[in-house]
């Protein structure tokens, strides 16, 4: 990857975290988590998928399903920079008259599934594979999960038959942001040693900087030379909240709901200006 | 290979749009996955699985037809039920085997005795419980067809040669035209009904059977029917009395503003005896004879409580 097209991967994930800010008032929204993987995000709908605004209903299409739903804001600022729908949609967040709301909703074109509750969307995306498969096209489906969605069994359970099944046309990745709802995943439910993990359930595993599109590009070009019928698990290592200092790695800051003072001062954090003075209150959910 | 593999191999060669799935129950299917090849997928014993892939290959627009026990298919995958195939409103055809009293010796583990009720919570779930083979196969090739999902009872018992109207959804079968009581009923138990039928006409008791070829939809026109022509209407089935039939049928008269007697024979606050099929009916009180006493019972016990002003 050149050094210009880096620049301009990172220019674009600056627009969808001042999306994804801006999404964080007014309700708020999962702010840190949406933070997280919106560099994977940009580097997947940019350089990897083979999708288009023009081409979400296409039956080559490659897939992205979304398993941890509650980063929507990312995926939706990345469709709306990248014309899926409209920017001045985004303003409908939350409104009755809009299907745009805290997880996908399928009304929104380029969301493949509705996702929300955790573990579901890698056995769904097994199933799209195994049709690929059946139907002898080239498609990949990729399926983002959260770190502390590896809690569930479903997605160990899923995992094995993936394994059985040899779906090397499925990328399972991994935002690896170290935090979990309102604990850091290694206080709670440790996950480590991880990469191990995934082999032992019959995965080619890589483990790249998620916030490095370099990095990315070196871990996904890799695949095309890969030969052999696992699965792909990726684990990508995050910050939660990255891109603005004053809520990165914070247990505390899960669900965000900032006043008009503080969307401002974020905005201007996350231009690398002062930080910002947060005063209302971090929200415990869950 | 057996009656329902022909069928779903008959589906198969007119729309190529099947796929079978088992999370390793192959009862019904030990034939048909030579014949299936890629399109026969056991996950093993992994119900959720089973059930997001069925709903990745519904996206796909296949035609899933999943298999497991009963219990282990609505209950340790409801969620995946409810949220991939309920909300996506994808045509997944979900078959559980051993439903009702047809877990027999296995104990409460296996007893699906609450499937009706918690599938028919899920907007637009089909509930499909046939009372014999025969009829098995004559309606399976028009819930494959239907562009909804569908929960099935499996039932592989022999033919009552009872039924022979082409199938509806929707429709029942009504047996008699007595007046005096309606036995509302769906699945193997028809066959318990029509005895109890023949015994109550014995002792002067008129009686008509409503077969429900499918719960849901439910033939509300032929229920609210029976109800308001016959002096008594039981509901009988193999099912917790809370949520099933009874819960349906009630519901049905209710919101059509239908005031009738309607009795439940159903399982009530417990799990059944464990033990082999006609040990069960006869420890629970459901052959035909004993039907028919608990219906009499019904009727002579009915006294009206006169409302204290």
């Amino acid at each position: 990857m050149t050094t210009q097209r880096q620049l301009e991967l990172e220019d674009l994930a600056l627009k969808v975290r001042e999306h994804i800010l801006s999404l964080s008032t007014d309700g708020g929204c999962f702010t840190g988590a949406s933070l997280s993987c919106a560099d994977l995000l940009v580097y997947l709908y940019t350089e990897f998928l083979r999708v288009s605004p023009q081409t979400t209903q296409d039956p080559l299409r490659d897939y992205l399903l979304l398993s941890k739903g509650h980063d929507v804001p990312a995926l939706y600022g990345v469709f709306a920079e990248l014309g899926f729908i409209e920017k001045s949609r985004l303003q409908n967040h939350l409104k009755t008259h809009d299907s745009i709301y805290w997880h996908p909703n399928r009304n929104v074109n380029g969301v493949e599934f509705h996702s929300g509750s955790l573990g579901h969307l890698l056995s769904v995306g097994m199933g799209i594979a195994y049709d690929c498969k059946l139907r002898n096209t080239d498609n990949r489906v990729v399926v983002i999960v959260g770190d502390g969605e590896l809690n569930e069994g479903s997605i160990w359970e899923a995992l094995l038959v993936a394994s059985a099944q040899h779906l090397n046309n499925l990328i399972v990745i991994v935002d690896r942001n170290e935090f979990q709802a309102n604990f850091a995943t290694e206080e709670l439910i440790p996950l480590e040693p991880l990469a191990p993990k995934f082999e032992a359930f019959g995965c080619h595993v890589l483990r790249p900087d998620g916030h490095d599109f370099h990095a990315f590009d070196m871990a996904f070009k890799s695949l095309d030379e890969k030969e052999n019928d696992k699965p792909i698990g990726i684990i990508a290592d995050t910050v939660r909240g990255k891109g603005i200092p004053s809520i990165e790695r914070r247990a505390d800051r899960w669900v965000c709901n900032f006043t008009k003072n503080e969307i401002h001062q974020l905005h201007q954090e996350l231009q690398g200006h002062a930080i910002a003075d947060l005063e209302s209150e971090a929200l415990i959910v869950r | 290979m057996n009656r329902y593999e022909q069928i779903l191999l008959e589906h198969m060669e007119r729309h190529r749009n099947l796929v079978v799935m088992t999370a390793e129950n192959r009862m019904a299917l030990r034939n048909i996955p030579p014949y299936l090849g890629k399109r026969f997928i056991d996950v093993g014993i992994a119900e959720q699985t089973m059930v997001g892939m069925a709903t990745g290959l519904a996206l796909r627009g296949n035609i899933p037809v999943v298999h497991a026990l009963a219990t282990f298919l609505t209950l340790r995958a409801f969620e995946f039920i409810r949220t991939d195939v309920g909300i996506g409103q994808l045509p997944v055809k979900l078959v559980g085997a051993i439903a009702g009293f047809l877990s027999e010796a296995n104990g409460p583990t296996h007893q699906a005795i609450e499937d009706i009720s918690i599938m028919r919570g899920i907007p637009n779930m089909g509930i499909f419980c046939p009372c014999d083979e025969l009829e098995m196969i004559a309606g399976l090739p028009t819930i494959l067809e239907a562009q909804r999902p569908f929960y099935v009872r499996y039932n592989a018992m022999p033919s009552l040669g009872t039924i022979n109207a082409p199938f509806e959804l929707g429709s029942s079968i009504t047996i008699g035209d007595g007046h005096d009581v309606a036995i509302i009923t769906y699945g193997f138990l028809l066959k318990e009904a029509l005895k109890a039928k023949e015994e109550l006409e014995s002792q002067g008791i008129a009686t008509r059977v409503v077969y429900l070829r499918t719960v849901v939809p439910i033939d509300e026109y032929t229920v609210i029917e029976s109800a308001q022509t016959c002096g008594l209407t039981v509901t009988l089935e193999d099912h917790f009395q809370t949520g099933g039939l009874y819960s349906i049928v009630a519901e049905t008269l209710l919101a059509n503003r239908v005031s009738a007697d309607v009795q439940p024979i159903a399982l009530r606050s417990r799990w059944f005896k464990p033990a082999l099929l006609n040990d069960v009916l006869v420890y629970e009180g459901f052959t035909g004879a004993m039907i028919a006493t608990r219906i009499q019972s019904m009727i002579e016990d009915y006294v009206v409580i006169p409302i204290p002003f």
